[in-house]
């Protein structure tokens, strides 16, 4: 089963490394990290998706308590939290293609951000179902590129704090 | 104060009650070497390789509950450090390593000598430390000593860029410091010790699986206590030995690959499992799925990391051995006697001692087991380290050295590694100078670590070398004769091995060998009275076997040998396996 870890972590030169480490040589699988700052300039927030049972994903969440720099571990649960994923995707695009490429961008409210003589990139946010939707309907026309950030989440305000 | 870098690292190093540092010089920590020149309470033992400095380190921390410390240069010595926090680590041994490194304005430019120490001691260091700010040593030291001795122990590594030996600070040793992601658990669920108590006196055959964790809490009174109220016999894992008496009539001794029958029987027979200070390692459990299939456990450890990791705890406590150990006796005198009766089982486990001792084969020949057996003998009221190579020579130390006070025996237990004893054996005789220390060695370990023979002299650290020599890599053609079909593939050393009394005795060491069966005694007896350094090279049979053994990938009641008069290849003797099917059914398992 997929969980999404968010893992505060302290700021400091070598955490990713300390944590990708980690599960690379215990064998926990990670689909996707994204790591960055947070609104403390002394700490960062990784959310880490992986799949793993419950017994291992307890391992994992103890083996990751253990790295001194880790400050905060949050199992996200997918209905009390909201994930996005930022992608971006260079579809070849010949001229008479070009309507209907924006065409179907618009529908899924993704952004043309970049036009070139061949092609178009576009950016999209949202979940991974929407993402896949897009891709798949765009490549009959040929994806050149495409880069994905890995899911960032947070759990959702409290209802008491509304 | 204003001072240097390096100065400002000795001064916290004394500041930590540090007293000996093992190590060995190089380019960029000439300015360490410089400020220690000026030190005057920390004695400096110069090893003669870095391996050396972090064993010498680990076995002073182990036989005397202090942190280790060693210094090495940046690069190869940094690298050649690997293999002492690798043993460390797994031993989970409070040490304090401190590297040299390039300086900051090349750092990663592969300057010479240069290596990526901190990155490369990742997964073997509890945490380690690149100095970037001079300003921030005080307080990454404070740390350091922190880390290393609280919770579960483990080595923490400090590099130290030339130039910040240089830079001049400010010292100041912090009083107050907060490591924020670091919160260890000492205290145990009072609710869990509560359950815990209640399994324990209403279990009819319970066991006590005690291991590394109670001589690093220090927990050796409690867990007597407990087991003599409860009346459950303790079996110890190898890094357990002499965390409960092994003379002790409630002993089963070590359990395992190599442990006793009866220690391997009683678990695994048993009702319940009191597992503390363990971690369920493989040369432990056998083969995992069929370990103690009747069995309630309760899982007492500092790490919760370890509960649950290999096998299921029904009863998990996170807490401090002592801690919880203490707590968890109150919670057991609290409730009513009768405790359950377990005459049925202490008589079982009698039987099974009685039918399977430890033993050998004595035909004239000098047994590598006598030679330990005699040590033990010989050592028995005195205040006593034995240090150990890995292998043949280690498990029968294991197996026939009693050992009946804790940080009496050191071992290389998770890493296993060959060359352990002979650097051991010199932290432990710096740590302790008055014990008898004997590194009990094979002549293969002991050519990993030989040029050390020069730090036992230069420092006439009275240390007895017994050599358990067959000629052979004893345990590995061990496993050729029993799994490989009797094809010894290069292990045999007999040809290129040094004549070890000349080798003694180009370090300007006492050397003697023993030949003869009836010189072992008199030999030992006078070693030990000697003190002063001798090496002695006991001939041994060649081809003796460590027995009983558990195949690898088996079952550890499925055992190999130990069987009194019966032929090597039989596991268990038929007639008692039925006895005991019948008088100890199976399905006791609790909930």
């Amino acid at each position: 089963m997929k969980h999404i870890l968010s893992v505060l972590v302290e700021n400091k030169p070598g955490v990713l490394a300390r944590v990708s480490g980690l599960f690379s040589r215990r064998g926990f699988n990670i689909d996707s990290l994204a790591v960055g700052p947070t609104e403390d300039p002394d700490t960062s927030r990784m959310t880490i998706v992986v799949d793993a049972d419950n017994l291992r994903l307890e391992q994992i969440t103890k083996q990751l308590h253990k790295l001194v720099n880790v400050l905060k571990i949050s199992d996200l649960d997918p209905r009390d939290s909201v994930e996005r994923e930022l992608v971006l995707i260079k579809v070849s695009a010949p001229p008479n293609m070009r309507p209907e490429i924006v065409e179907t961008a618009n529908i899924f409210r993704a952004n043309i951000i970049d036009v070139s003589k061949s092609t178009l990139t576009m950016e999209i946010t949202g979940t991974a179902d929407k993402i896949q939707a897009l891709e798949d309907l765009l490549r009959p026309y040929g994806i050149k590129e495409l880069v994905r950030t890995g899911k960032i989440a947070l759990a959702r305000g409290k209802l008491a704090e509304v | 104060m204003r001072m240097t870098g390096a100065e400002a690292l000795i001064k916290s190093l004394e500041k930590e009650g540090v007293d000996v540092i093992f190590g060995y010089p190089g380019g960029v920590v000439l300015p360490i070497y410089d400020a220690l020149y000026d030190c005057k309470t920390i004695r400096h033992v110069l090893v003669r390789h870095e391996q050396c400095a972090g064993h010498a380190a680990d076995a002073y921390a182990r036989a005397t509950g202090k942190v280790g410390v060693c210094l090495v240069t940046s690069g190869p010595g940094a690298t050649n450090l690997v293999t002492g926090l690798a043993n460390a680590w797994m031993d989970s041994v409070p040490m304090v390593a401190i590297t040299g490194q390039v300086a900051t304005a090349v750092l990663g430019t592969d300057a010479f000598q240069e290596a990526d120490i901190t990155g490369i001691t990742l997964p073997i260091t509890k945490h380690n430390y690149l100095i970037k700010d001079v300003n921030q040593l005080p307080t990454v030291i404070r740390q350091a000593f922190e880390l290393a001795r609280s919770g579960r122990p483990g080595p923490v590594l400090i590099d130290m860029p030339s130039d910040m030996s240089k830079a001049e600070i400010d010292f100041k040793y912090p009083e107050d410091f907060t490591i924020p992601g670091y919160k260890p658990v000492y205290k145990g669920h009072a609710k869990q010790i509560k359950e815990a108590a209640k399994l324990l006196t209403r279990a009819e055959k319970p066991i006590i699986y005690a291991g590394g964790g109670i001589i690093k809490s220090e927990a050796w009174k409690e867990l007597k206590d407990l087991a003599e109220i409860i009346e459950a016999p303790v079996t110890t894992t190898l890094m357990g030995k002499g965390a409960f008496p092994d003379e002790h009539p409630l002993s089963l001794r070590m359990l395992g690959m190599h442990g006793t029958r009866y220690a391997n029987y009683a678990i695994m027979d048993s009702d319940l499992i009191l597992a503390v200070g363990v971690r369920f390692d493989d040369r432990v459990t056998g083969k995992i799925s069929a370990f103690a299939p009747h069995a309630t456990i309760i899982h007492i450890d500092v790490d919760p990391a370890e509960i649950s990791k290999n096998v299921v705890a029904h009863v998990p406590i996170v807490g401090d051995a002592k801690t919880v150990l203490k707590d968890l006796t109150a919670a057991v005198n609290k409730i009513e006697k009768p405790y359950a009766d377990k005459t049925r089982w202490h008589a079982m486990i009698n039987e099974w001692k009685k039918k399977y001792p430890l033993h050998y084969h004595q035909d004239g020949q000098i047994r590598p087991e006598y030679v330990v057996e005699t040590i033990s003998k010989l050592t028995k009221d005195k205040d006593t380290v034995i240090t150990t190579g890995v292998g043949q020579n280690q498990m029968w130390a294991a197996q026939f050295y009693s050992c009946n006070t804790p940080r009496g025996f050191i071992s290389s237990g998770g890493l296993g590694t060959m060359g352990f004893g002979l650097p051991a054996a010199v932290g432990a005789q710096i740590g302790r100078p008055d014990a008898v220390v004997v590194d009990i060695d094979g002549d293969g370990s002991i050519q990993m670590v030989s040029q050390e023979l020069a730090t036992v002299a230069a420092n006439k650290l009275p240390i007895i070398i017994a050599i358990l020599n067959n000629g052979y890599l004893g345990m590995v053609r061990q496993w050729q004769e029993l799994f490989y079909n009797h094809r010894y593939s290069q292990v045999d050393l007999n040809v290129g091995t040094p004549d070890f009394i000349k080798l003694a005795d180009a370090y300007g060491l006492k050397g003697v060998r023993v030949t003869q069966v009836e010189d072992v005694e008199g030999v030992l007896k006078k070693a030990i009275e000697a003190r002063e350094p001798v090496l002695i090279d006991f001939m041994v049979a060649r081809e003796e076997n460590v027995f009983p053994m558990v195949a690898p990938g088996t079952s550890i009641d499925e055992m190999l040998g130990g069987i009194p008069g019966a032929a090597i290849s039989q596991m268990i003797d038929e007639q008692e396996e039925e006895e005991k099917d019948e008088t100890y059914p199976v399905g006791t398992r609790g909930k």
